[in-house]
């Protein structure tokens, strides 16, 4: 009834091209926004705005930089986790080492690090696809974080390999408090986010999906696969890079090499396979669905025991949470193949006809 | 599609739910009681040795309920969060912890190096003590820098170096150790290359050569690193694993013949779980460092079973009294009496984190006041100060008799000059990265 685009007509190729063609999509987005700006930072608790929020947030633009890649250009990656260490580290040490670094601009370099080294581990695709690619990406993985605990200057020679953020400021404004560092890391996701929405929709994205679909055609109608698989890689590896340094800055505060395992790695994955393979929109859900459904579940579970008057033991709310967690996964897996994005695809379909299907 | 929808409805219900109920659910908010925030692991790969720990932290609450009602009359309540050894999800826990009781979670004992260091800069914020009972930041030990964090008992450089000291002891005094050769196999992390430093300092000063072998992550094939040692020929083996690693490095010794009564674990390679894992009698002879001696003779740990055990309200009986249950019971011990030292200033009420941290930092625990405790010759005698939040700097070492593990040597205190000038050099560099100054708080 009220979603729906009767009478809404395109008058030039501008309106016709728009992110967003429906104006209730529109007005949904910027009251999506608004609510983010300026209720969440005035009523959200710090622990919703340092454990829940900011965490989601860093994870939806990693999901979306591995989404690009994965998604978008058809390359399978399991190195996503060492190129967001490579973001931190590299934002560490702009910070640490250039004198009056601004931080918004470390931020960027720590993006352009990690593309450099994302597009130097890119190389082998061009070779190689499929599985045999992920493993190929695998030794990304080993290799840098690896390489950041071996060599000292990366970590300033700390003497654990652990590395703790420098405070962050712009022009003299100090993101100290949770709101702020959600604030912050909410404009650098999405501006990002935007960014990665009309790269797909551009002549690039076009390509990506060419590359993805059928590589030898792509390359018959006279796409460069080599350009094309390395500027896949490269702008992944940016958003993990960001995502990174964010990771760092805005969450963690300090971060080990260790951290970066393979083990994040595959929840990154995991959010764009269950988000939606190819959607911008799924980046966002697979990381809401893969970082808040296990604490609620953790704390609903213990709920859910007190008021029955259960004692747990110890340890076992844990292993509940993991076994209804893993099973949520496979049922969504079998359930909607396409991922959550799907899912709100179909949602959107049905209201168009709603109350009136035919 | 109708299954669909229906889970939906079930997870959104949930998650309405659960954030309604969150942020104060907690405990029983309307009687005043010391609230402990416990955070801990006992799954994931390093479980079975966090599940120890932290059921004997909470089985010293108990037992301070059931037998004594409390810390003076002020009964004590916890929730414990499981961290999974993850710094994301301790992250998490510390934030849940810090909302479930008005004066916070008492005193937070990370457990974990990583979640550690992500605590360090919210600690002074939030006024909330870190209490890191042998890992964490090592040059914490300075509390001019870190006012808010505690590496009690030891940390890391004295533990090298009392190893040291150990090892010149069973050679015959540190003159011996001039020519002899050390292995360090290490775990290859952070956590592995913490005792590097400390090391090179000690082999220039006394004359032993140091090979360092690193056990890449984690660490359950050494085949490679063994039969090095085996061409290196050293006299002693000190071996800093953690996990699977340890067990695996004194298995792998057998079988090349490497004697264990020359291997000398760090504190996170000498517990039950590792020399079990080994096999029980591939493990005769191995010496590890601890903090505390297992047994479960202490006077405290008979009435942890008679008041917690006998009346059906503890975890594991299993647990009670390895080293790694009664390093828990410790934490929970030192930081059960830095709340009554706190009380004795404030009055017998529940304390904030402010008013702990000065419970812990004026924290001063005698031979006749760990007798009275129950703990006896458990732990050192401890004192803290606003310059040193260590405390002691002891180390003992136990060995593996092939059932348990005996003491094996006294307390031993390592190059207290040589880690004092580390820690204040280390300190000093982290207060001018951050732009502190070094200062006490309230005195």
């Amino acid at each position: 009834m009220f979603y729906r685009e009767a009478g809404q007509f395109k008058a030039s190729y501008k309106e016709d091209q728009a992110i967003l063609p429906i104006s209730q999509d529109r007005v949904g987005l910027i009251l999506i926004l608004i609510f983010g700006f300026f209720a969440i930072p005035l009523f959200a608790s710090d622990y919703w705005l340092t454990a829940i929020l900011i965490p989601f947030l860093v994870f939806s633009l990693a999901a979306l930089g591995l989404n690009l890649l994965t998604g978008y250009a058809g390359q399978l990656s399991l190195g996503t986790a060492a190129f967001m260490a490579v973001g931190a580290f590299a934002a560490y040490n702009f910070e640490l080492r250039v004198p009056q670094m601004p931080i918004l601009i470390s931020f960027i370099m720590s993006g352009i690090t990690a593309a450099a080294v994302g597009i130097a581990f890119g190389i082998p695709s061009l070779r190689i696809r499929g599985f045999y690619l992920a493993v190929a990406t695998l030794a990304a993985q080993f290799f840098i974080p690896w390489l950041l605990v071996k060599v000292g200057w990366f970590t300033n020679y700390s003497s654990s390999g652990v590395i703790t953020t420098q405070p962050v400021t712009i022009f003299g404004f100090i993101f100290d408090s949770p709101s702020r560092r959600y604030l912050l890391v909410l404009s650098i996701v999405v501006i990002l986010a935007l960014v990665a929405k009309n790269l797909v929709r551009s002549n690039l994205g076009r390509a990506w999906m060419a590359v993805r679909d059928m590589d030898v055609a792509a390359e018959v109608i006279g796409i460069s696969i080599v350009r094309t698989k390395l500027i896949a890689f490269g702008v992944s590896s940016f958003y993990c890079g960001v995502a990174g340094a964010l990771y760092a800055y805005a969450y963690l505060g300090s971060v080990e090499p260790d951290g970066f395992n393979l083990d994040l790695s595959f929840r990154i994955l995991f959010m764009v396979i269950i988000g939606g393979i190819g959607s911008i929109m799924g980046s966002f859900l697979g990381a809401a669905f893969i970082t808040l459904l296990p604490i609620f579940l953790d704390i609903f579970i213990n709920e859910a025991a007190a008021i029955l008057g259960l004692k747990l033991a110890a340890g076992i709310t844990s292993v509940i949470q993991l076994l209804v967690f893993g099973g949520l996964i496979i049922f969504f897996l079998i359930v909607e193949p396409l991922g959550l994005a799907r899912l709100w695809q179909i949602t959107k379909e049905k209201l168009r006809l709603w109350p009136f299907p035919h | 599609m109708k299954l669909t929808t229906i889970l939906l409805a079930l997870t959104l219900s949930f998650f309405l739910a659960s954030c309604g109920d969150s942020p104060d659910g907690g405990g029983p908010e309307a009687v005043d009681t010391q609230f402990f925030g416990v955070t801990g692991y006992r799954v994931g790969p390093y479980g079975p040795s966090g599940a120890p720990i932290a059921s004997g932290y909470i089985d010293y609450l108990r037992l301070l309920n059931e037998r004594d009602g409390g810390i003076n009359g002020v009964p004590v309540s916890w929730e414990e969060c499981e961290t999974e050894y993850n710094t994301a999800k301790g992250l998490e826990c510390y934030e849940r912890l810090k909302t479930r009781n008005k004066n916070g979670p008492t005193a937070i004992h990370p457990m974990s190096t990583g979640i550690t260091y992500g605590l360090i800069d919210k600690a002074p914020i939030d006024k909330i003590p870190l209490i890191t009972l042998g890992y964490g930041r090592t040059d914490a030990s300075d509390g001019r820098v870190f006012p808010w964090v505690f590496p009690l008992m030891t940390n890391y450089w004295s533990q090298a170096s009392a190893i040291v000291r150990f090892i010149a002891q069973k050679e015959g005094g540190l003159s011996k150790l001039n020519g002899r050769k050390i292995v360090l196999l290490y775990h290859d992390s952070a956590y592995g290359k913490e005792p590097h430093g400390i090391l090179e300092k000690e082999s220039e000063n006394l004359g032993f050569s140091l090979v360092k072998i690193p056990v890449p992550h984690p660490g359950n094939e050494q085949q490679s690193q063994w039969m090095r040692i085996k061409k290196e020929q050293p006299d002693w083996v000190i071996l800093w694993g953690w996990g699977v690693m340890s067990g695996t490095s004194i298995k792998t010794a057998k079988k090349i013949g490497f004697p264990r009564e020359k291997m000398v674990g760090n504190w996170w390679s000498g517990a039950e779980v590792d020399t079990l894992a080994a096999g029980p009698s591939a493990s005769t002879g191995y010496y590890a460092a601890s903090m505390n001696l297992s047994g479960d003779h202490f006077a405290v740990v008979k009435e942890i079973r008679k008041y917690v055990y006998e009346t059906g309200k503890g975890d594991d009986e299993s647990y009670i009294g390895t080293v790694l249950w009664n390093r828990g019971v410790v934490q929970a011990m030192l930081t059960a009496e830095a709340v009554r030292l706190a009380q004795t200033k404030y009055g017998a009420t529940s304390m904030t984190g402010a008013q702990v941290r000065w419970g812990i930092e004026n924290l001063e625990l005698t031979q006749s006041k760990l007798d009275s405790l129950g703990f006896g010759d458990m732990v050192p005698p401890i004192k803290v100060s606003c310059e040193n939040h260590e405390g002691p700097g002891l180390v003992r070492f136990q060995q593996w008799d092939g059932v348990k593990w005996v003491a094996a040597s006294d307390w031993i205190v390592g190059d207290k000059q040589l880690v004092r000038t580390m820690v204040e050099e280390s300190a000093a560099n982290y207060a001018r990265e951050k732009n502190l100054t070094p200062a006490c708080l309230d005195r």
